[in-house]
């Protein structure tokens, strides 16, 4: 069933997350970049796609996804506009995560405090 | 006395290993299979209400399997910030650990947080100047990453295929 | 005692009669819940304190405490002659604004968590030495203050380990000067300890990193006084909850001094098991809060007669954290007793 394989591979991702986290020093900051640019790798690698194909939201969801709709973003406008693409297509996909985050957290910040 | 000094700050090298070996006796472990456990709970949970949603948006508001996503990811965001204004996001983050930092709900938090933090200091220099203070590291590596492998793959494409 | 006043380098000895005249202490809601919450003369009901900003409520906190402290002694804000007081904020901000509603001279000190016994020793000073007859020591710390400058944005979601520590939200106070009519415990010596590094990096674990700095300036007071861990009937240190604890016993013990049998930590005391703090309680309230309530009272009542408050301090930056470095610890004794019955020396 698609939920329940949404459900392993998202899993299995957030405990990569958290070994990293508990075996090493690295901070979540860290965790987090470095799950991203796995997430470029995967993609340039041409594993990502294929990956979600397979696990759905197992693999949109998590963080790797981003790093894998700006190198394919950045693809992409290459492979209409030639090598310029690389800094010009990066964000092109990607717009539906940062935006959300900006403006919410911006509404957040108007309507809450923080409570510690 | 430049002989003395390294010998005394060689001998403060050597004791400040010694200590270091020594307290990490003491300081508790991390419970690696608790919270590796509870890491693939929560996050396998968050990653198939992503799923509902994901068919949801297909299913009823038009949008495509490759598409769905993006209103997924936004509505995802949008729960992840309204539980960090109510200041519960921190309390499961404690207890979840990766399971909430690694789904796109953990960059949610980090830049909700900082802003609901910094507003003290106003919406200009505390809120905008601040916001991506935790999340700043993940769009600023993902996009050098995506940079550098999209050249890369560009022009090892060129090489092979001897021109576009 | 002997009427030196400099016992070796780092031990002062306080030849005439100086007290604690009277204490107070403020708090935040969670160490209200505590099992020392009866000894607080204020706990406030939340982080706030009644305050729009974290940076206000810990004001509010030391303000309160400084007021509280006055008014238990008997005394008015002119009658006292310097006050010493510092906290974790860049720039001590929350002592500046405190002292300029207050309007007593004023010199800020910052020791990180080990400013309450700072303050005390240079305040108990200033009377021995007769450069003041009345001065106060007084310092804070807030929960959700130190996790911004320190940490994170206090709704962040990161998991702490089990080794972290619970900034203490509350300031304590105390009124120093000669025992003329009022009962105190009297402060006899103070040891000024030495910045010890091991090397330690993780700002999670500051317990054994200020382990080491407590050993250093424990032994240093024994060795000054002449005096050994049975000659108190409490020694605690201020923050080395749980994991620093351990260490320091052993660390003391390498040094054939057995503090077991009279040793605790205010990070540990003012939490209770059930009250998810990870580690302990940490911040300059650490030692002020229980410092200035418990053993103050313990002190008069009898309870203890002899206590050993050594104030643990990690004195680092977000900063030098970021950049690598280690974090360089200090620790600063003061010795209380109870000198009711006792002839004036």
């Amino acid at each position: 069933m698609d939920y329940v394989i949404a459900f392993i591979v998202g899993g299995l991702i957030c405990t990569i997350g958290q070994l990293l986290m508990d075996m090493t020093s690295m901070t979540p900051a860290h965790v987090m970049s470095t799950l991203v640019v796995s997430g470029v790798v995967l993609d340039s690698i041409g594993l990502y796609d294929p990956l979600i194909e397979f696990a759905g939201a197992g693999a949109t969801v998590p963080i790797t996804s981003f790093g894998h709709a700006l190198y394919h973003g950045a693809i992409s406008e290459v492979q209409q506009h030639g090598i310029i693409g690389v800094i010009t297509g990066i964000f092109e996909v990607t717009s539906a995560g940062i935006s959300a985050a900006i403006v919410f957290g911006f509404l957040a910040a108007l309507f809450f405090k923080p409570k510690g | 006395m430049g002989n003395g000094s390294t010998r005394q700050q060689l001998q403060m090298k050597a004791a400040q290993k010694k200590y270091q070996e020594l307290s990490k006796k003491y300081v508790p472990a991390p419970r690696y299979t608790l919270n590796a456990f509870k890491a693939f709970m929560v996050g396998g949970l968050i990653c198939t209400f992503g799923q509902f949603l994901q068919w949801m948006y297909a299913q009823y508001f038009g949008f495509t399997e490759k598409t769905a996503s993006n209103p997924t990811v936004a509505t995802l965001i949008f729960i992840s910030i309204l539980l960090t204004g109510l200041g519960v996001y921190d309390k499961i983050g404690q207890w979840a650990g990766a399971g909430t930092a690694v789904p796109v709900t953990g960059f949610a938090n980090s830049i909700s947080s900082a802003a609901i933090e910094h507003r003290s200091e106003g919406f200009v220099l505390g809120v905008g100047g601040n916001m991506f203070k935790l999340a700043g590291s993940v769009i600023v590596f993902g996009v050098v990453a995506a940079f550098l492998a999209a050249l890369i793959k560009t022009i090892i494409q060129m090489i092979i295929g001897g021109g576009t | 005692m002997s009427q030196r006043k400099r016992l070796n380098r780092q031990t002062w000895q306080f030849t005439r009669d100086i007290r604690i005249l009277s204490s107070a202490v403020a708090v935040g809601p969670r160490e209200g819940k505590g099992p020392l919450a009866k000894d607080f003369d204020k706990i406030y009901p939340d982080l706030y304190c009644g305050q729009p900003t974290w940076e206000k409520a810990e004001r509010q906190l030391l303000e309160d405490a400084v007021k509280q402290a006055l008014k238990k002694g008997n005394r008015l804000a002119d009658e006292v002659d310097v006050i010493l007081a510092g906290d974790l904020l860049n720039q001590t901000i929350t002592s500046n604004f405190a002292m300029g509603q207050l309007q007593i001279p004023f010199l800020g000190m910052f020791g990180a968590c080990s400013t309450s016994m700072e303050t005390l020793s240079v305040a108990a000073a200033l009377v021995d030495s007769q450069y003041a007859h009345y001065t106060m020591a007084a310092c804070s710390s807030h929960n959700a203050t130190a996790e911004r400058q320190f940490r994170y944005p206090t709704e962040y979601g990161a998991q702490k380990p089990d080794s972290a520590q619970w900034t203490v939200t509350g300031a304590g106070a105390a009124l120093v000067g000669t025992g003329t009519g009022m009962k105190g415990p009297r402060i006899t010596h103070a040891t000024i300890g030495k910045v010890i590094d091991m090397g330690i990096k993780n700002p999670f674990e500051l317990g054994p990193a200020m382990a080491p700095a407590a050993a250093d300036t424990l032994s240093t007071h024994f060795l000054d006084t002449g005096r050994k861990p049975e000659d108190y009937d409490l020694i605690v240190t201020g923050d080395l909850a749980k994991v620093g604890y351990q260490i320091l016993i052993d660390l003391m013990k390498d040094l054939d001094y057995d503090i077991a049998p009279v040793y605790n930590d205010c990070g540990i005391m003012i939490y209770g098991e059930d009250q998810n703090v990870f580690s302990g309680g940490s911040g300059c309230a650490s030692s002020a809060v229980v410092t200035y309530s418990h053993i103050v009272k313990g002190i008069l009542s009898g309870k203890w007669k002899r206590v050993l408050v050594c104030a643990t301090g990690a004195l680092f930056s977000p900063v030098s954290y970021q950049q690598g470095e280690s974090i360089p610890c200090i620790a600063h004794a003061v010795a209380l007793e109870n000198a009711e019955g006792k002839e004036r020396s």
